[in-house]
C-alpha cells in the first residue's frame, strides 16, 4: 500500500525527466513499440493507445530546462512553450518519439506543426483540427472523417490495423480513466488539505506520460491514500484557477498558491484528461462516439468557440458553484493570445455572477514567485474579510 | 510630408471606400443591414447576394492607423482589461467602440446586424468577434476553415465548409437581412471576382521585370484594396482593375518604377526584395521611404495574399459557386502551413529574382510571426540568397522604432552588396 508520498515522488521523478526514461523503457521493452507525442490541449488519446501506440505528454520544458535553441526560433513576444518544445526535440530529447500530434489551440502551435514537419521530416507529425462547428450533422460528420484519418496515419506509422474493437476497448480505459480523474478532483474539491494541488497536479502530469491502465491503478491508490491519511486542515480560502490549459506554470508557482493561504478546488492545467465530462459510449460506431463526445460534453475552454453568446463564462461559472470555490484566479501565460484575449469575458462574468477574481501572468520558467505569493495572499485575506 | 500623390487608380479606390463607409453609416436612412467580417476568407459575394453592406473591422483598424489614431485607442482598451501582450488591430477597434466609434468619414458607425465569423488562417478572429458579440448582442454566423496543416485542403475539409455556408451561413444571412438566398446572383458575381483576379495577379506578376513597375508591399496594400475589402465581385473593382493595369503597362513602356509617395517614379532600383508579413499602418510612409531612399523595391509578398492567392491560379468559379467560396477560404495565405510558406516565398525570390527575403514581424500577430525566423532560415538555405528580420507591430506606434528598422535595413543592403561581390554579379 503506497503512501500519498510515495505516489507523489514517483510523479514528480516522471515530471522533472526530461529525458522521458520511462517512456523510452516502455518503448524498449518490446520490437515495434512506438512513443507519439501529444501537445495541449485536447487529443482523443484513445486512438493513440488502440494503435498500440503510447501517448505521451510534451508540455514544455518547465522551469529546470535551459533553453539555448528555442529561443532562436521565437520573437521574444511570444510564449515559452513552443521554444522550450523546440529545445527537446534539437536537443535529442524527442528522438525515440515516433510521431507527433499536434492539436487546435492557437496559431502558436498550429505554426508549431509546419516547423515540426521541416525540423524533424522523419517524424510522422499531424496536425489535429478539432470542429467549430458543434452540430452533429455538421461539425460532427467533419470530425468523425478527421478521426479516420487520424486512425489511418497511425495505421500507416504502425502497419497494423486498428479496428472499432481495439477503439471501443481504449474507450473503456479512458473513460475509467476519465471517471477516476473527476474522483480525484472531487475529492480535492471537498477535502482539499488532503490532497494538494502539487500533489494533484503531478498525479495528473505523470498520468500523460504512462500507459493508461498503469495511471487508472495510481489514480485508485492516491485515491484510497488519500483518504487514509490523516493531513491538517489550515485556514485557507478556496479558488479556482482558469488560463493554464497550455503553457503550464512552475511547480513552484503551484506551491506558492497554496502556500499563500489558497486551496486551488478547481483549475485547468493540463486539461486533456478532463476534457470530455462525460462518458464516451462503448456501443455503436466509436469514432461517432468519440465525435460525439466532444460535441456535446467537453469542457469550455479558449480554444473552443462558443455558439451562444449566453453560454460565455457559464462553464466557469457552474464549475466554481459546483466546487465552492470562493474566488477566482485566472493565471495565463504570458504572450498566451487565447487565454488573454478571453481574460475580459470570462472575468466579466464571474463579476456577473458575484465571484471575486484577480489576474496574473506567469511563464514556464517564472523564477520569482515573491509577487505571486503576495498577490495570492492579498486574494486570500480579502476573500476571507468578504466571506 | 506632401500628400501621396495620387494615381487615377487611388482616386477611384478612395471614392470606393467613401461611398462604402457612407453606406455603412447611413444604415438607418437606407436600412441596409451591416455585416462586420475579416479580410482572409471574406465573403463579399454572398453578402452583396443579400443585400448587406460590408464592413470589415481590420481595414478600420488600418485607417486609424494611418490616420494616428489608433494608439488612443490601443491605450484605451487596455486601460478597460484587454492585455499589452495581445493583437493591437483587436483592441483598436474595441478602444474606439470607447471613444465613441466614429468611422472615417466623420459619422458614427451604427451597430452591425451580423457578425461574419469567418474563421480563416487567424485564431484572433474567434475571440475578436465573441468580444464583438458581447458588445453588441448581434446574431454571430461561424464559419470554420480548417487549417491546412498537412500542406494541402482535403474533400473533407471542403464538404464541411461547403455545408455550413448552407445550412448556417446562408440562412443566417436570410434571416438578417430578410432577402432569399439566389444563386444565380451569385454566380454572377463570382464572374466579376474572377475578371477582376485576372487582373490583379497580372499587376502583381508584373514584379518580375526590371526595373519593376510595382512596388508588391507599399504599393501592393493599394493593389489588393478593392479585392479584399468590399467590392471584390462588384463592377466597379473591375473597372478598378482595368485602370490599374494601364497605368502599370504605361510604366512598365516607359521603363519606370512605382510611383513613390513623394510623387516621382521610382527608377533607381538597386535591391529587388520579396517581404513576408504585414506592413506597420502608423508610420507607413516613413517605413517606405526607408526602403526607396535606399533603392530597395519590392517585387513581391505574402501580405498581398492574406486575402486570398490568386497568383497560384485559384478563381472564383460561376460554376461552383459555393464549393470555389469554400476553396477561397482554405487556400489564404496564413490558412497554409509552415512548408508550404517557405515554398511560396522561396519560389518568390527565385521567380521574380530578389536579393532575398525581408522579413517584417508584426508583434501582434501570432498567425503570421510564430515561426517567421524558422521560415527565415529555411528561405536563405533554399535560394542561397540573405535574408533580414526587422519587427514592428500593425498599429501600435509604440513598438515602431525607426532607428533600429533603419539600421537593420542598411546592414541588410550592405550584405546584399557583398553576396553579389562575392559571386561576381554587378549592383
Ligand atoms: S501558451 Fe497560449 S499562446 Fe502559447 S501556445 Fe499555448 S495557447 Fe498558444
Ligand atoms: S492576429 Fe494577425 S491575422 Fe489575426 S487579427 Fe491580428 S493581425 Fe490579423
Amino acid at each position: 500500500m503506497s503512501s500519498t508520498a510515495e505516489i507523489t515522488a514517483r510523479c514528480q521523478a516522471l515530471f522533472e525527466d526530461l529525458n522521458f526514461s520511462a517512456a523510452r523503457a516502455w518503448k524498449a521493452k518490446a520490437p515495434g513499440r512506438k512513443v507519439i507525442g501529444f501537445l495541449p490541449v485536447y487529443v482523443p488519446l484513445e486512438m493513440i493507445h488502440a494503435a498500440g501506440c503510447l501517448p505521451l505528454g510534451i508540455f514544455g520544458g518547465g522551469d529546470q530546462m535551459e533553453v539555448i535553441h528555442g529561443d532562436a526560433y521565437y520573437q521574444s513576444y511570444i510564449c515559452r512553450i513552443p521554444r522550450s518544445t523546440i529545445e527537446l526535440g534539437v536537443t535529442g530529447r524527442l528522438d525515440f518519439v515516433d510521431g507527433m500530434i499536434f492539436p487546435f489551440v492557437c496559431d502558436v502551435i498550429r505554426n508549431l506543426s509546419g516547423i515540426w514537419k521541416m525540423m524533424f521530416p522523419n517524424v510522422w507529425s499531424k496536425f489535429f483540427d478539432t470542429p467549430q462547428n458543434f452540430d452533429p450533422s455538421i461539425g460532427g460528420t467533419y470530425y468523425v472523417q478527421e478521426l479516420q484519418e487520424l486512425r489511418e496515419g497511425l495505421e500507416t506509422l504502425t502497419g497494423r490495423k486498428i479496428s472499432d474493437d481495439d477503439i471501443r476497448r481504449s474507450i473503456k480505459l479512458y473513460n475509467e480513466n476519465r471517471r477516476l480523474v473527476r474522483e480525484v478532483y472531487a475529492f480535492r474539491a471537498r477535502e482539499p488539505w488532503r490532497a494538494p494541488t502539487s500533489e494533484v497536479y503531478l498525479l495528473m502530469r505523470a498520468g500523460l506520460m504512462m500507459e493508461v491502465e498503469e495511471h487508472n491503478q495510481m489514480l485508485r491508490d492516491y485515491l484510497d491514500a488519500a483518504a487514509r491519511e490523516d493531513r491538517p486542515k489550515r485556514d485557507n480560502v478556496r479558488v479556482a484557477i482558469y488560463g493554464s490549459f497550455c503553457e503550464q506554470p512552475p511547480l513552484n508557482l503551484i506551491k506558492s498558491v497554496e502556500m499563500a493561504g489558497c486551496y486551488v478546488v478547481e483549475d485547468d492545467y493540463a486539461l486533456v484528461n478532463r476534457f470530455l465530462t462525460e462518458d464516451v459510449p462503448t456501443d455503436g460506431d466509436p469514432l461517432e462516439a468519440l465525435a460525439l463526445a466532444y460535441l456535446k460534453y467537453s469542457v469550455e475552454t479558449s480554444c473552443k468557440y462558443v455558439p451562444k453568446e449566453e453560454d460565455k463564462g457559464r462553464f466557469h461559472v457552474e464549475a466554481v458553484r459546483k466546487c465552492g470555490a470562493e474566488g477566482v484566479i485566472y493565471a495565463t501565460p504570458s504572450f498566451c493570445d487565447p487565454a488573454l484575449l478571453d481574460r475580459p469575458m470570462i472575468t466579466h462574468r464571474l463579476a456577473d455572477a458575484g465571484i471575486p477574481y484577480i489576474a496574473f501572468k506567469y511563464a514556464e520558467n517564472s523564477g520569482q514567485m515573491q509577487p505571486i505569493r503576495e498577490q495570492a495572499g492579498t486574494f486570500a485575506d480579502s476573500l476571507k474579510l468578504w466571506s | 510630408m506632401s500628400e501621396v500623390i495620387k494615381e487615377k487608380s487611388m482616386l477611384l479606390q478612395k471614392e470606393m471606400i467613401a461611398k462604402n463607409y457612407d453606406a455603412i453609416t447611413s444604415k438607418h436612412e437606407t436600412g441596409r443591414k451591416v455585416s462586420s467580417t475579416f479580410v482572409p476568407g471574406n465573403l463579399n459575394e454572398l453578402l452583396m447576394c443579400f443585400g448587406i453592406v460590408n464592413n470589415l473591422p481590420e481595414i478600420n483598424a488600418i485607417q486609424n492607423g494611418m490616420r494616428k489614431v489608433s494608439g488612443n485607442y490601443i491605450m484605451e482598451a487596455e486601460k478597460h482589461g484587454h492585455s499589452e501582450d495581445v493583437c493591437t488591430y483587436v483592441k483598436a477597434d474595441i478602444g474606439m467602440m470607447g471613444k465613441g466609434n466614429i468611422a472615417p468619414n466623420g459619422k458614427p458607425f451604427p451597430d452591425p446586424d451580423v457578425l461574419l465569423l469567418s474563421y480563416t488562417g487567424c485564431y484572433t478572429f474567434m475571440k475578436w468577434f465573441e468580444l464583438l458579440r458581447e458588445q453588441y448582442k448581434c446574431p454571430t454566423l461561424m464559419l470554420h476553415v480548417p487549417y491546412e496543416g498537412d500542406g494541402h485542403s482535403t474533400k473533407n475539409m471542403r464538404d464541411y465548409i461547403v455545408k455550413q455556408l448552407k445550412e448556417v451561413i446562408i440562412p443566417g444571412l436570410e434571416q438578417v437581412s430578410g432577402v432569399k438566398f439566389d444563386i444565380d446572383r451569385l454566380r454572377e458575381y463570382l464572374k466579376n471576382s474572377a475578371k477582376a483576379e485576372d487582373g490583379l495577379v497580372w499587376c502583381l506578376e508584373q514584379g518580375k521585370i526590371k526595373p519593376s513597375p510595382i512596388d508588391a508591399y507599399f504599393g501592393g496594400v493599394y493593389y489588393i484594396g478593392p479585392m479584399f475589402t468590399a467590392f471584390r465581385g462588384t463592377p466597379e473593382s473591375i473597372v478598378y482593375y482595368d485602370e490599374l493595369m494601364k497605368e502599370v503597362q504605361a510604366r512598365i513602356d516607359n521603363k519606370q518604377g512605382p510611383v513613390t509617395p513623394d510623387g516621382t517614379p521610382f527608377n533607381d532600383q538597386k535591391y529587388r526584395l520579396v517581404v513576408e508579413g504585414p506592413p506597420n499602418w502608423t508610420n507607413f510612409r516613413e517605413f517606405w521611404k526607408m526602403f526607396y531612399d535606399e533603392g530597395a523595391v519590392v517585387v513581391a509578398s505574402s501580405y498581398t495574399k492574406v486575402g486570398g492567392m490568386y497568383d497560384l491560379g485559384f478563381r472564383h468559379d460561376p460554376d461552383n459557386p459555393l464549393e470555389s467560396l469554400a476553396d477561397y477560404c482554405l487556400g489564404c495565405y496564413t490558412n497554409r502551413n509552415l512548408p508550404t510558406r517557405v515554398d511560396i516565398l522561396a519560389k518568390y525570390v527565385e521567380e521574380y529574382e530578389a536579393d532575398g527575403l525581408l522579413i517584417n514581424s508584426i508583434k501582434s500577430c501570432n498567425s503570421f510571426s510564430a515561426g517567421q525566423l524558422m521560415i527565415m532560415k529555411e528561405v536563405e538555405k533554399r535560394t542561397g540568397k540573405p535574408g533580414a528580420f526587422v519587427e514592428s507591430d500593425l498599429v501600435d506606434p509604440r513598438y515602431f522604432s525607426a532607428a533600429n528598422i533603419k539600421n537593420r535595413l542598411e546592414s541588410y543592403f550592405q550584405m546584399i552588396e557583398q553576396k553579389r561581390r562575392g559571386t561576381g554579379k554587378a549592383a
